[in-house]
């Protein structure tokens, strides 16, 4: 009875698909100019932008990999969650208003305001697709073990077929929906996320008569290894000055690269005003607070119900210590359907994220730098998004299945940390600092970007130990896996000390411009009405 | 809500325009209510982010201290960072709503030529 049956899954999964499928379909039929295909028509309210960021941030890293975290190594999985969450208070405090403001489709829209275009534009650029590239890496790589849990596909080859399906499905939500279609599929997916967490977290809490401290003592009693530490920091990072130092510049990074990834930045244009921009920040701020509340109890519930040695004997590890739990709970029906709402998370972040690189490339490279600003809202715009969305779909299968099976843990680690050195630094200079300059921005987010992926490679994470990318090589110069306690420093200062070098004496009559705009709201991209 | 096409060349106020509104007692004034708000708040929120980590990586006797059953110092620290992070929003979106939007939207009117 208590078995995991891959038909209902992939069934549940299949009724999602046509589900989104159709309403991306019905969305796609006002699509028309590029406000439309890359920013929605700015048409979403706040409650329902904010539904989509939810549904964008809570990616299955943070769904599986929090509550399995959680469930393996107690508290030091909760402090995940806590970086993730303060972090909304950056973009909620200092980025989303502003942005919305003064930008259209992409973050080098802000960024290049009161800089010289070109350069600035082909820097935000190829920062945007970095951080969007590593991060579609690792959704895409973790789609091929979740496929291993769910569907009990354990082949390379069968795992390789599913994760070019998913990118398929992917491009097809890109391709046809544009970002109204996109925002759909992120919409439904978070509301079936955050439903389907609250059942099984009530679930978990009514077996242990809604007392939260029985549930802790029940998973301290099922762990007999970890014990009471499960309760306590430290159980995995706590254990030399290094891993507790790596832990310090991962925290770092969680709380600073949100607001630096393109595609949360991205997201605050799809609404009509800064104001509607501000209103979906509180709306995600609690929806995704709440949800880590609940991989709270998910975590130490799976701890408890399922037991650390079943976690670790199912494939994917700490990954399926959530869909066990459901398993545990509800049987096989209850499974299906959090593995759905798990396959549907992969997609929905991934039609993300390859929106997000496509219009940097269309809007930033091909309109702006190639085309020098004339092809700016022309058809060529949308259709070159639409040809780089299959390409970056392309590329992401088959990194995806090159990936597969790797360590990809650092991948994301990456993504934020990158968005945390190259990104984050610019954007609050180029909004609150008069002086800053083209030369401060190019030297913030290229050298962001270099400090960040050169300390990244010579880390533990990619070569000389066991767990490592490479684990026969070893170039692991830089102890820690986490670059932010170094790269994030570096990059403000550079940033700063290109400034001051400099001697552009940055244009006062943009930055006028920029900073009335991004404070009134005046001559903002309005929505449009169909 | 206005819900014509944006065309940049029609509508846009002039250069002039966008460094005398800069230099405004207005635009100063809102500049200020904003900027004395996010900016402590930004650095108290990110030092009390900053303590509860050090505190969850350094001092794992003291966060591990029971309270009430198997709740722990930690887990409580933990959960007043999301009771924090709510109240912050929340607070934020008072003050924006009551100081910033009206002054806002009074420029914005005033550089956009009394609404179109």
């Amino acid at each position: 009875m208590n078995e995991s049956s891959p038909i209902l899954n992939i069934s549940i999964f299949g009724v999602f698909v046509l589900v989104t499928l159709f309403v991306v379909i019905r969305a796609s039929r006002n699509t028309k100019t590029a406000a439309d295909y890359l920013a929605a028509g700015r048409a979403f309210t706040g409650p329902q932008n904010g539904i989509a960021i939810a549904g964008d941030y809570l990616s299955a890293a943070s769904f599986l990999g929090i509550a399995g975290a959680i469930a393996l190594n107690g508290y030091d999985g909760f402090l995940y969650s806590i970086g993730f969450l303060v972090a909304w208070l950056i973009a909620l405090l200092l980025v989303a208003e502003l942005l919305r403001n003064t930008g259209k489709y992409t973050m080098g829209d802000v960024l290049s305001f009161r800089m010289r275009q070109r350069p600035v534009r082909a820097a935000a650029a190829t920062s945007t697709m970095a951080v969007s590239f590593f991060y579609l890496l690792a959704q895409m790589a973790g789609a091929g073990g979740l496929v291993a849990l769910l569907l009990g596909i354990t082949g390379a080859g069968g795992q390789a077929l599913v994760i070019a399906v998913v990118g398929a499905l992917m491009i097809a939500y890109v391709l046809i929906g544009g970002m109204k279609g996109t925002t759909w599929v992120q919409i439904i997916k978070a509301v079936l996320l955050i439903a389907g967490a609250g059942i099984m977290t009530v679930w978990v809490l009514g077996k242990y008569g809604f007392n939260l401290s029985s549930v802790l003592g029940a998973a301290v009693d099922a762990a007999p290894k970890a014990g009471e530490k499960l309760l306590g920091p430290g159980l995995q990072y706590g254990k030399t000055g290094t891993s507790k130092l790596d832990f310090l510049s991962l925290a770092l990074a969680l709380v600073l690269g949100t607001a630096g990834l393109p595609h949360i930045l991205m997201r605050f244009y799809t609404v009509p005003t800064a104001k509607e921009a501000r209103r979906s920040v509180v709306w995600a701020i609690w929806l995704i607070g709440i949800f880590y509340l609940f991989t709270l109890v998910l975590g130490y519930g799976a701890g408890a119900l399922v037991g650390p040695d079943r976690i670790n004997a199912a494939p994917g590890k700490a990954n399926s210590a959530a869909p066990l739990l459901a398993l545990e709970l509800g049987g096989p029906i209850l499974l299906g359907l959090i593995a759905a709402v798990a396959f549907a998370t992969i997609l929905a972040v991934v039609a993300g994220l390859t929106i997000t690189a496509s219009a940097s490339f269309a809007h930033d490279i091909y309109a702006n730098i190639i085309k020098k600003g004339q092809a700016e809202d022309k058809d060529s715009e949308v259709k070159v998004a639409r040809i780089t969305a299959i390409v970056i779909g392309l590329v992401s299968i088959g990194g995806g299945i090159i990936a597969n099976g790797q360590n990809i843990a650092f991948l994301v680690a990456l993504a934020f940390a990158v968005a945390a050195s190259a990104n984050l630094p610019t954007i609050l200079y180029s909004l609150f600092w008069k002086r800053f300059n083209t030369s401060g921005a190019l030297w913030s987010i290229y050298g962001g970007l270099a400090v960040t992926i050169t300390l990244i490679v010579l880390s533990p994470a990619v070569s000389g130990t066991p767990t490592s990318m490479f684990k026969n090589a070893d170039f692991d110069l830089f102890p820690l896996s986490n670059p932010g306690i170094v790269s994030i420093p570096v990059a403000f200062l550079l940033g700063y000390v290109g400034t001051i070098l400099s001697k552009d004496k940055a244009d006062p009559v943009k930055q006028a411009e920029m900073e009335v705009r991004s404070l009134t709201g005046a001559g903002a991209e309005k929505a449009i009405a169909h | 809500m206005s819900t014509v096409e944006h065309t940049p060349s029609e509508s846009e106020p002039d250069a002039q325009k966008w460094v005398e509104v800069q230099a405004s007692d207005d635009f100063a004034q809102l500049k200020s209510r904003l900027r004395k708000f996010v900016f402590p708040v930004s650095g108290l929120f990110l030092a009390w982010y900053l303590l509860y980590v050090l505190l969850a990586d350094y001092a794992h006797g003291f966060m591990s201290t029971k309270v009430i059953g198997n709740i722990n110092v930690g887990l409580i620290f933990g959960l007043l960072q999301f009771v924090s992070t709510f109240v912050i929003t929340t607070l934020y979106v008072r003050h924006a709503n009551k100081n910033l939007d009206p002054l806002a939207e009074k420029l914005r009117n005033e550089i956009e030529g009394g609404g179109k």
